[in-house]
């Protein structure tokens, strides 16, 4: 059934017209507001390219219908932060060019700042095990792994 | 973003002089390799695509800026940052005014599909001599500019300048917003490699703050006004035919607009994305039957079983089967590697949009130029009215479904004239993009006394080639329109050995029939074939109780390739073994394994060796650490090359631990992430790398080498930590297992 629904996408209030509310966050995030960060990779949540976060938790926007996310606080890779503005994770990234084919790196970043927000200095392996359900074909992963060490070594 | 395109208006040619003017201004912003893709011109751009013209692949200004038409395309492997730093180097101009336009059938020239690390080697080569070229004519003309003789100028930062006077003019001033109208010399003069200040450096790539920041702009990003959302409705079995479609209840979906129906060909579009996938769901098809697929669990007897079109003698010396006759010491051994899906994370994806007649088709296709030739004979179509034009997808490893969606895309555009969007769900990704073909292996060798092998053979089983290289369109096969046959590769490649044996047979035997839609994927038939040839020359290390390296030394001359061996012996402190013997172990045993080859033995050299841990109880492979040298002549960005080679390592650990595809009578059943499971960051190697850089030998590809010599070995790694051979890929723990028990 056709609504509209009200939610907070990287701290602006946003109106999303949509013909079903069972709709995937993802394609109003994708089309409806331009946000390309987040991607399409499975529509069945098992690759992690759609992460954002809701509320404060990393979540799979192509399995998350937008009704139930009226009223939440989205934040996308934009969001985290901009070319001239960069995150600390971003900044990591370029650092250390964790990036082949960058498709997954979305979720990569969404997902490795859920973990930096509960834990500042993870291990490495506490890291790669928080990354497990994000999958990267090209082989980026000892370049994320350290991109991610690098951004919890640059927090106070 | 590159709006403003040639136009046939500023095409003028000037009297008196063969200089061609058009207007470059606004074909491409600073930031398109950083964030934008290219748009739809509603006026063809008028550019030369002649690859033995320098205006083929380099544009320079007024104010100097230069654009570079590369014909190979940036896969995510780092080659748009590359080819920026060869033309700005030869060019000797500032790195940051160069722009690279990428693999647009009416911009860039045809410099083959980009495939088989060839980029840097045949693509880059191509336009540093482009380059060379111009810079040359550039000097002659700037010293006449000058008044001064052509040996008293140089270039500093894209002007010519007069050593003796200091005077000079820049690039963008000497050709005035001209063209310039030369043909590529081969012989003009490349820049000495020790002068070099951007080729070899670790140049950050360009396209990597956008991708970071959600900025850059992939195919599934890019839309056309008035676009219409397409998905796919495929058949459950392969060839199976339509019977009859009811799309009433896709027609009660918001947004639906139309159900194509062409042939076998079904397909849904909508005005949202949403309204597409839920309109395909809602669609009831009936199909007929179709069983035509083998016996997943026979599989290895249908490849031997198969009709043999051609053998196809791969390397020949001495008399192999003499030598076997007459020796006392023989093994044998068969090898098989399994059907492997390409699993890009981003499913296929493409637009395509008829005006005036003429089609322009956006897709992430490695192979614009070819793409446009399978689409002309699809719709029986002239190839001048096609427009073909690359934007990054998510990473491609061969042929993958980039050209079928982009057929699916023309197909429905077509049908409805609208622009039409395709983007493949993850399940036509994994059942229908073309696969890595199942391969088998036969070896013997004899060995003499001391143990070195003085016969070998080996017989390879793999799908026939047609005289054309491509790889059917699904769409037209469905349709039932024009298509060619599907070409597999040159995977009899690597299948001759780099080693000195005195008496060699390495035979193809190319079979008339594989079970599903076969293409390249990543070190095509050079994986499979080295992972062969590197576990059985293990196998013979074995039997001659000798150490790997010692075992390869013997049997190599190649001077650069001992270097190369001596550099992996020093990287991984390699305590020298007799080969395989397995050390005695609680649950969890440790082995290290030994790999080598020289590319297609014409080109790039990659010595690997493997860390791995077994457990001997459930038979799971971790592999702990690949410690890689890898020598691919001159290194034209360094830490480029090493993301390469770090990729090639960790894909190939997945796909040599985990990967096959799995399928019934009717079609493939590993359609999602569960069923095709890939390797995950808990199981990632270390990857210690050592680069030889070479800059003054040619540069050779690197995309692919480090992936040939990665399953031999984890194999060989295996054998040594609990003496079982493991010679089927993937090496899963039932087959660990199994191979335990026959240790």
């Amino acid at each position: 059934m056709a609504t509209t629904v009200t939610l907070t996408v990287n701290g602006k209030t946003a109106r999303i017209h949509v013909d079903d509310p069972q709709m995937p966050l993802l394609y109003a995030l994708r089309n409806d507001l331009d946000l390309h960060g987040p991607r399409f990779g499975c529509g069945l949540g098992q690759c992690g390219a759609c992460t954002v976060h809701v509320d404060g938790a990393a979540v799979r926007s192509c399995v998350t219908p937008i009704g139930n996310v009226a009223g939440k606080h989205v934040l996308t890779l934009e969001g985290l932060g901009s070319p001239e503005k960069l995150h600390p994770l971003q900044k990591a990234f370029i650092e250390e060019q964790a990036v082949q084919c960058g498709y997954c790196i979305n979720g990569m970043i969404m997902q490795a700042k859920a973990l930096l927000d509960s834990n500042k200095k993870p291990t490495e392996e506490e890291i790669r095990t928080e990354l497990a359900n994000n999958l990267c074909r090209c082989g980026t992963h000892v370049r994320i792994v350290r991109a991610i060490q690098r951004a919890s070594a640059s927090a106070k | 973003m590159p709006a403003a395109i040639l136009t046939r208006r500023g095409f003028l040619k000037t009297s008196g002089s063969l200089v061609i003017t058009f207007s470059l201004g606004g074909l491409v912003s600073r930031s398109a390799a950083a964030a934008s893709a290219p748009t739809a011109p509603d006026v063809w751009p008028f550019k030369t695509v002649a690859p033995d013209e320098v205006d083929g692949f380099v544009a320079i200004d007024a104010s100097g800026k230069v654009t570079i038409f590369s014909g190979k395309v940036d896969l995510g492997t780092g080659v748009r940052t590359a080819m920026t730093q060869i033309a700005a180097e030869e060019l000797t101009v500032p790195f940051g005014s160069v722009d690279v336009i990428q693999g647009d059938t009416l911009l860039t020239p045809d410099q083959g599909t980009t495939w088989g690390s060839l980029s840097i080697q045949n693509g880059g080569t191509q336009i540093r001599q482009a380059a060379a070229t111009a810079r040359e004519a550039l000097l002659a003309q700037g010293a006449q500019r000058l008044g001064v003789k052509r040996d008293d100028v140089e270039v500093r930062a894209g002007r010519v300048v007069a050593k003796s006077t200091g005077k000079s003019v820049a690039y963008g001033a000497l050709i005035g917003g001209k063209t310039l109208s030369l043909k590529v010399d081969q012989k003009a003069p490349l820049k000495d490699p020790s002068t070099y200040t951007i080729v070899g450096t670790p140049v950050p790539r360009l396209d990597i703050p956008g991708k970071v920041t959600g900025r850059f702009t992939y195919m599934q990003d890019f839309k056309r006004p008035g676009m219409l959302h397409a998905r796919v409705v495929r058949p459950p079995a392969i060839k199976a035919d339509l019977l009859s479609v009811d799309d009433s209840a896709a027609k009660q979906v918001p947004g639906y607009v139309a159900t194509v129906r062409k042939g076998n060909f079904l397909a849904v579009a909508a005005k949202t994305e949403w309204g597409a996938i839920q309109s395909a769901a809602a669609i009831k098809a009936t199909w007929s039957e179709w069983k035509g697929l083998p016996d997943e669990a026979k599989l290895w007897d249908f490849v031997r079983t198969s009709k043999v079109v051609k053998d196809e003698a791969v390397q020949t010396v001495g008399n192999s089967a003499d030598a076997l006759k007459s020796a006392t010491k023989k093994l044998s051994a068969t090898y098989n590697f399994a059907i492997q899906t390409h699993g890009s994370i981003g499913p296929s994806c493409a637009v395509a949009e008829f005006r005036d007649g003429r089609l322009t088709c956006w897709s992430a296709s490695q192979a614009t130029h070819l793409l446009r030739q399978q689409l002309a004979q699809m719709l029986t179509m002239k190839a001048a009215d096609i427009r073909c034009v690359y934007i990054d997808g998510s990473g491609c490893y061969g042929r993958n479904g980039h050209e079928d969606a982009a057929a699916d895309a023309v197909l429905i555009a077509k049908e409805l004239d609208k622009p039409v969007r395709v983007q493949w769900m993850r399940a036509d990704e994994h059942g229908w993009d073309p696969k890595g073909p199942p391969t088998l292996f036969d070896y013997r060798a004899a060995l003499g006394e001391g143990g070195a092998p003085t016969a070998w053979e080996s017989e390879v089983f793999i799908p026939y080639k047609p005289a054309k290289f491509t790889v059917p369109l699904v769409a037209a096969e469905l349709a039932g329109l024009p298509a060619d046959p599907a070409f597999p590769g040159n995977i009899q490649q690597s299948l001759a050995i780099p080693y000195g044996i005195p008496n060699v047979k390495a035979t193809a035997h190319w079979l008339a029939d594989t079970p599903l839609r076969p293409s390249w994927i990543r070190t095509p038939g050079r994986m499979q074939n080295t992972f062969a040839n590197e576990s059985f020359l293990d196998e013979c290390a074995v039997a001659a109780s000798a150490d790997p390296f010692e075992y390869r030394r013997r049997l190599l001359k190649d001077a650069r390739g001992l270097e190369l061996l001596e550099r992996l012996v020093k990287l991984a402190a390699w305590t020298p073994r007799a080969a395989g013997a397995a050390k005695a172990a609680g649950e969890v045993a440790q082995g290290r394994g030994v790999a080598y080859t020289k590319y297609e033995l014409v080109r790039t050299y990659v010595g690997v060796v493997a860390d791995v841990d077994v457990n001997t109880k459930t038979g799971a492979v971790q592999v702990k650490r690949f410690f890689v040298a890898h020598d691919c002549g001159q290194i034209i960005n360094p830490d480029g090359l090493r993301n390469q080679i770090e990729g090639n390592v960790v894909q190939t650990v997945s796909r040599t631990l985990i990967e096959q595809v799995t399928f019934d009578r009717s079609h493939v059943t590993s359609l999602d992430w569960r069923s095709y499971p890939i390797l995950r960051f808990p199981e990632v190697p270390q990857v210690v790398i050592d680069l030889i850089d070479r800059p003054k030998e040619k540069p050779w590809g690197a995309g692919e080498p480090t992936a040939a010599v990665v399953p031999a070995a984890i194999a060989n790694a295996i054998y040594d930590a609990v003496g079982a051979r493991l010679r089927s890929v993937p090496f899963t723990p039932d087959k660990v297992l199994a191979a335990l028990k026959k240790a």
